[in-house]
């Protein structure tokens, strides 16, 4: 078991006639993959590879039963990509580019949530099941199959931590990027969710950013519903407000989006955090043997008592809302990023 | 991408927003003729991009054109937080009679655009709401369908009674949310928006944050960035295609992937050092790149060593070793370089780099230790 991608994906690469679509096509192939077809619209009818290329996602569906697009178009098309795969049926879009505009993915999130389907990413190095299957960038030779899921903002600091975790002899159920944009299709908690339910993952490594309040929301998540151990590690604490640090979503603005705040948030609600990715073996290593001691996985809740409570992590996630005093057409919306300090008069 | 006050208000203008008259100077001279012009007593304002610069004596009231000389002579050329004032927006000062704050964000949780209304004008927003979050009003909006009337109406009518003032900020907050949609922004804010002694609705302040992601397509909002008011180091590193963010400590870092970067700057602050800078070499780095990159980290004076840290997995170690080679021999570096080199082809890269004598590492941690203790600086465990 794994999760969103296993032996059974079938994949299809948008932009496969492309520099960096043709050569992961072939990485994605060579691990394992089940890469049934490409798309480049006007390339149809020619190959990469042995892979058959095709004019739409809507013809490669028909033609190849995937269920599962990765894409690799350049930042002005890769919106209309994702409402390509959608629309063709593809369950499961897998978004790498990097650079689309916030208001492009704010309509194609809505669009792929209607249609019910997954999105991952973008700006994302997509996701691996170690023995199964990858689909996106990550490198295959850095994994190995096992209990540890991982679930990360970021790219290569997740080869770090997943290398770090191999070499130490843990093995991975999943690995998934959820990219390093401010909107994105599938959240920390999507994961969290996910690695729960899965028969096959014990304990999960979250790497967290500055930016946003995902990794608060997590550790919401993480106190309320999780039985099983996550260990964590959040980068950007050396980071100065208000920069940009490479990825667009990782900015703090104002006192919001702070890894201090995050690392607070995870850490109420029992989630150890790591100083270096290199510790986080060992953090694993510790949380699987207290969780093997514990009679009923129910009973490893207890492991966040004292500091933990649901409310501390919530009103961590959402310091500057207020839940009752709602206008009746109102939302107000939990972990609303405020501005500050640059307000002047 | 910030803009500055002056060019916000030229956008709101556009849009049909009330704005008070206004120029932007860059002597004093000037200035005292922009007021003259505009016959009123102006407020000066320093166009910087950083907060809090009415509490370091940024923006100033002139009565007249003589004072106005005199006050833009003092706000030219400050200091705001380590950036020089080299422009300032010259304004008709407005009576006001009341405050009131709006702004647009992009919301992460929601995956929508936020209107933020408040009666809290003319403060601090986040001070408002940490302290009385009941203040503030937000409604998410749905991207697809854009912003109705009947909600900007209700927004107004939290903000005023009287219909006359309804209507306009409506109105104004309708045209904000196309100024947010059409101009790509992650932030439109007025703040405050006042009613002056006429009855009229004033931005008179303007906030627009652009998305960088969408500057291919906002050619004309591109061309207001402000490259004086930018780190020269930061243009250069834009120019070749690099994530660079300058800091203020002695080792500079230069590593490949975002957070990858950060980690790499959080340990040396935490192994006893201070990270010099912020630098992705991105994805596929070639070779040139790191030359680029070895360039920018070497002409700050501050650095005292460089640590190179690659994770290799789409990025080779052979290409970055090879660009290693070339940065030293055209940049012959005076400070110790760390290296370490991981995954995709680490052995092709240490045979290139065998025979120049390089202090390398394995781990993370050893890297930075290693770069710390070069820099001469106590290292930490």
């Amino acid at each position: 078991m794994s999760i969103f991608i296993d032996k059974l994906t079938r994949v299809l690469v948008q932009g496969i006639t492309g520099r960096e679509g043709s050569f992961h096509a072939r990485q994605m192939k060579a691990f394992g993959t089940a890469v049934v077809g490409g798309v480049t619209p006007g390339k149809g009818g020619t190959e990469i590879d042995g892979i058959p290329v095709f004019d739409s996602v809507d013809e490669a569906v028909a033609k190849t039963g995937a269920n599962t697009s990765v894409i690799y178009v350049p930042p002005p098309f890769a919106a209309d990509a994702i409402y390509e795969a959608v629309d063709a049926g593809i369950a499961l879009v897998v978004c790498i580019t990097e650079g689309i505009p916030a208001n492009d993915m704010m309509k194609a999130c809505q669009h792929v949530k209607a249609a019910g389907a997954r999105l991952i990413g973008p700006n994302c190095p997509g996701l691996i099941t170690p023995g199964a299957s990858k689909v996106g960038i990550m490198p295959g030779a850095i994994v190995k199959p096992g209990n540890v899921g991982v679930v990360s903002r970021s790219g290569t600091l997740t080869y770090e931590a997943i290398w770090a975790l191999t070499t130490a002899g843990l093995g991975q159920s999943s690995c998934v990027g959820i990219g390093g944009d401010p909107i994105i299709g599938t959240s920390f908690v999507d994961c969290l969710e996910a690695f729960e339910q899965d028969p096959e993952t014990e304990a999960v490594v979250l790497i967290g950013e500055i930016g946003g309040a995902d990794e608060e929301a997590a550790a919401a998540y993480i106190s309320n519903f999780m039985t099983k151990p996550v260990v964590g590690f959040i980068a950007g604490q050396a980071a100065p407000p208000g920069k940009r640090m490479g990825h667009a979503g990782a900015i703090i603005l104002g006192s919001s989006g702070t890894a201090a705040d995050k690392v607070a948030a995870l850490a109420a609600a029992g989630v150890p955090v790591a100083n270096s990715p290199t510790e986080l073996p060992a953090l694993i290593k510790k949380a699987l043997a207290r969780a093997s001691r514990a009679p009923e996985a129910g009973c490893s809740k207890s492991r966040c008592g004292g500091g933990g409570s649901a409310e501390s992590a919530v009103g961590a996630f959402s310091p500057h809302t207020s839940e009752h005093r709602v206008v009746p057409e109102m939302v107000v919306c939990p972990g609303l990023s405020l501005y500050k300090k640059d307000v002047v008069k | 991408m910030k803009i500055h006050e002056y060019q916000a208000k030229q956008l709101f203008a556009d849009y049909g927003i009330r704005v008070p008259e206004g120029e932007v100077a860059t002597s004093p001279a000037e200035a005292a003729e922009i007021a003259q012009r505009i016959g009123l007593p102006v407020m000066i304002k320093a166009q910087v991009h950083v907060g809090g610069r009415g509490k370091a004596g940024g923006v100033k009231y002139a009565a007249d054109p003589v004072a106005a000389e005199k006050v833009a002579g003092n706000i030219l050329g400050m200091d705001i937080k380590g950036l020089i004032v080299s422009k300032v927006l010259v304004t008709a000062a407005e009576e006001i009679v009341s405050e009131a704050y709006v702004a647009i964000v992009l919301d992460r949780t929601t995956k929508r655009p936020v209107i933020m209304v408040s009666s809290e004008g003319g403060v601090d927003i986040e001070d408002v709401a940490a302290r009385t979050p009941e203040k503030i009003m937000k409604l998410p909006i749905d991207p697809t369908e854009g912003l109705r009337p009947y909600q900007a109406r209700n927004l107004a009518q939290l903000l005023y009674h009287a219909p006359a003032l309804v209507r306009q900020t409506a109105e104004i907050i309708m045209k904000m949310y196309r100024v947010f949609w059409e101009l790509d922004a992650s932030l439109t804010e007025i703040n405050p928006l006042i009613t002056n002694s006429r009855g009229e609705i004033v931005a008179l302040d303007a906030k627009i944050t652009v998305d960088d992601n969408s500057l291919y397509r906002q050619t004309k909002l591109a061309a207001m960035r402000d490259l004086e008011a930018e780190e020269a180091s930061e243009i250069t590193a834009r120019e070749a295609d690099l994530s660079y963010v300058k800091l203020d400590g002695t080792i500079g870092c230069i590593v490949n992937g975002a957070g990858l970067a950060m980690a790499t700057m959080d340990l040396v602050k935490r192994h006893g050092g201070d990270p010099a800078n912020f630098l992705d070499i991105g994805g596929s780095s070639n070779p040139q790149k790191v030359v680029a990159a070895m360039q920018i980290i070497l002409s700050d004076p501050k650095v005292q060593a460089v640590l190179i840290n690659i994770f290799g997995g789409i990025t080779r170690c052979d290409d970055v070793a090879n660009g290693l080679v070339a940065a030293f021999k055209q940049l012959r570096p005076s400070v110790p370089v760390v290296i370490r080199l991981v995954g995709t082809n680490e052995r092709e890269a240490a045979a290139i780099l065998a025979g120049m004598n390089l202090p390398c590492a394995e781990t993370l941690d050893e890297a930075v230790q290693k770069a710390i203790e070069l820099a001469g600086m106590p290292v930490t465990a």
